[in-house]
């Protein structure tokens, strides 16, 4: 059987306000999804409501990993079952440092029943696959003493997500705007190396305004958010139509949809700088 | 002034039988004789005043104590169960020493450094042996005995107490433990006094504990750091006391020109806490650094007054102090910068940062700068908050439980000033220390 994804008449609420409704998305692993759409559209909601933030409201709908419906679990247990999201603005952790910070994560990863206090991966066997890791993304072994994200520049900081997804080997990642903030030259690299790392063995959910992300990573399926919905899938040719052609188009083969998403603009940019 | 029990409480007659225990210099006697007049006309500080308004000790009954033994201590059962710190473990050490209720277990000093006119003991012994050599250091009252209630008390009645003098130029890279515990419902009127004289170098480790956790008592201290020209000192002390014990204690460094001085502080225990940790920059070029750590739980109170005083030109003073804070417990920082007019091209920052890991919990935070010199550069910023949630969503993308990932972060936010630390055992230890806290966090409300 074919592990997937899938997301069904997804609704979400932030503080009682509707961001999503009615998100269908199967992704199967194997498969790369892009999901675009303008600002405002909920692609960062999909992506927070996927890994269970705690402000996110689920009123509606389902998200299920293998047929199991993972909405009553916590964002540990989804990333535990290979639930993954490499986020747009990382968070700094100071004081932590990077190898230590991750040597945890990939225990807890790799080992989801492990409880509190119990062992780690060995430090050498975990130094090495680390090392060895940083050389694959071209990283300076001084990464790992950093703090995590901290006085990280935007490229450092994306290249320091798709590591830690190098590390936790997921079965799902969702990549949110991996691709923002970045030159030209670092998103290819951005892409060269999730296609390094073994993208190829997972689903990935690709949230992106540029098409560079996906030209190492070509999508199979490219969806389009409005409004709080997918409007439209279609093919590798869609997302490139997007990239050059602007959402016009979209909007205006969707009226009502395009209304929904000007009066909830101002909400998502909440919820995009507060809380996924 | 009347006591319940003639042998206990602070009446003259207590103190005339302690002065007839102590075997000391008629100068010293003559200290403590003013001190005693001063505590006995002061009023016990109170919530008017302004220093103690945050700080309640209406439920302190100082008649529940007494003044110390000046005896020495009998072999006992609680000796048996001497507790060994944790800031020396596995350390090779240049002298130690151990006090139980402030009376002498163990003091010894390696003979190298006894040799070359190092002193390091019990500061009882030390005053009879050596009067004429630390008689100008206690005149120079660096810790003021007329400052309050409790300052008077500890000049008048302090006993035990550690001294290390180093003289001229020696320098040593062992550190120098010493170790004060509290029995249940003891007493430590201990007095710490460092010398370092000119071009010396030394590093102390001081900590203080209960031989059981929830154990009471009272400690009334006091601390005189004297670190003459071109001299270095590391000092550290970690307080661990009971959850019961009643600790004051007033904390003063004299630092000549070009004297350095790191001094860390770690402060896990007690009832309540009031200490005031004073630093006087009194020649030029001297450089200051001092770092705090508290983890408070239950009802502690913790309540830290500290002073960078910078009385001459091209001093530099660095001070930070972060505080995570459980239950209901409460912390209490005041911080002064306060630049004489001499004092050009002074360099000086404090930071206080607070982490609330309760709702019920308060940290109050109160920076000051008092600046008469015009050319200097004196900066302050203090936080409080709770962990961040957002913080813990993403390290719970990562894995982590909601518990692994708070403690982390908790972590983290200590290690900041773990860093500044430069010993490495003292660093180990220290966040050792913090980390058995830290591993026992219940939950965290963000």
């Amino acid at each position: 059987m074919t592990e997937t994804l899938k997301i069904s008449n997804l609704h979400v609420a932030v503080e009682g306000k509707p961001i999503l409704s009615g998100v269908n998305l199967t992704i199967h692993r194997g498969e790369v999804h892009a999901l675009m759409g303008p600002n405002g559209s909920g692609k960062s909601t999909l992506a927070g409501a996927i890994m269970g933030h705690p402000k996110l409201e689920i009123t509606e709908g389902t998200i299920e990993l293998d047929g199991r419906s993972i909405l009553e679990w916590d964002t540990s247990e989804r990333a535990r079952a290979g639930v993954f999201m490499a986020f747009q603005r990382p968070m700094a952790i100071p004081g932590v440092k990077m190898a230590d910070f991750l040597r945890h994560a990939t225990t807890n990863v790799r080992y989801p029943s492990r409880k509190e206090g119990e062992q780690l991966i060995p430090m050498r066997e975990f130094r090495k696959e680390l090392r060895e890791k940083m050389a694959q993304l071209r990283m300076d072994e001084e990464f790992a003493r950093r703090y995590v994200n901290d006085g990280f520049s935007g490229g450092e900081m994306k290249r320091a997500e798709i590591l830690q997804m190098a590390m936790l080997r997921p079965k799902f990642a969702v990549l949110d705007e991996t691709d923002s903030g970045l030159d030209v030259d670092a998103v290819k690299l951005a892409s060269q190396s999730i296609a390094e790392i073994g993208g190829a063995e997972m689903g990935i959910l690709i949230i992106t305004h540029h098409d560079r992300l996906l030209e190492h990573n070509v999508p199979d399926f490219t969806h389009v958010m409005l409004g709080g919905r997918i409007v439209e899938t279609g093919g590798v040719e869609l997302a490139r139509e997007l990239y050059t052609e602007g959402y016009d188009q979209v909007r205006a083969r969707h009226p009502e949809d395009a209304a929904i998403e000007k009066e909830m603009t101002s909400i998502e940019k909440k919820v995009a700088s507060g809380a996924a | 002034m009347s006591t319940a029990i003639a042998s206990t409480g602070f009446s003259q007659e207590a103190f005339d039988a302690f002065l007839t225990t102590r075997d000391e210099p008629g100068w010293l006697i003559d200290m403590r004789r003013n001190a005693w007049r001063r505590f006995e006309e002061l009023p016990m500080p109170s919530v008017r005043d302004e220093e103690w308004m945050r700080t309640d000790i209406r439920l302190f009954k100082l008649d529940r104590f007494g003044l110390p033994h000046s005896s020495p201590l009998d072999a006992s059962p609680a000796h048996a169960t001497e507790p060994h710190g944790v800031l020396a473990a596995g350390v090779e050490v240049g002298g130690r020493s151990t006090t139980l209720d402030g009376r002498l277990v163990v003091g010894e000093l390696a003979t190298k450094w006894a040799k070359q006119g190092v002193l390091f003991g019990s500061l009882d012994r030390m005053a009879a042996e050596h009067g004429d050599l630390l008689r100008p250091y206690f005149q120079r009252h660096v810790v003021d005995p007329f400052r309050d209630k409790f300052s008077a008390l500890n000049a008048a009645g302090w006993s035990g107490g550690t001294l290390l003098y180093v003289p001229k130029g020696v320098r040593i890279e062992d550190p120098f433990h010493s170790l004060s515990v509290l029995g249940d419902g003891g007493i430590d009127f201990g007095k710490i006094l460092v010398i370092l004289d000119r071009d010396a170098e030394a590093t102390v480790l001081t900590e203080v504990a209960s031989l059981s956790a929830n154990g009471g008592g009272l400690h009334c201290g006091s601390m005189e750091l004297i670190v003459e020209r071109g001299a270095g000192l590391r000092y550290v002390s970690l307080q661990n006391w009971g959850d019961e014990v009643w600790h004051f204690a007033h904390q003063k460094a004299h630092v000549a020109s070009e004297g350095r001085l790191q001094w860390t502080i770690g402060a896990l225990g007690s009832r309540l806490s009031k200490v005031n940790q004073h630093i006087a920059m009194t020649g030029p070029d001297a450089e200051v650094q001092v770092n705090g750590v508290m983890f408070t739980e239950g009802r502690q109170h913790l309540s830290y007054n500290t002073h960078q005083h910078h009385q001459a030109a091209y001093c530099k003073s660095d001070l930070l102090y972060k505080a995570a804070l459980q239950d209901h417990s409460r912390t209490v920082w005041r911080g002064m910068i306060k630049v004489e007019k001499d004092a050009q091209r002074t360099d000086a920052y404090q930071r206080n940062d607070n982490l609330m890991l309760s709702r019920d919990a308060r940290a109050d935070s109160i920076p000051g700068l008092e600046i008469e010199a015009d050319d200097v550069r004196c900066t302050h910023g203090s936080t409080s908050g709770r962990v961040d949630e957002q913080q813990l969503f993403y390290a719970m993308t990562r894995g982590y439980s909601r518990r692994e990932a708070v403690r982390m972060i908790v972590t983290g936010f200590f290690q900041q000033v773990f860093d500044r630390i430069t010993i490495e055992g003292v660093r180990n230890a220290l966040s050792e220390a913090i980390g058995r806290r830290v591993r026992d966090i219940k939950e965290a409300v963000a």
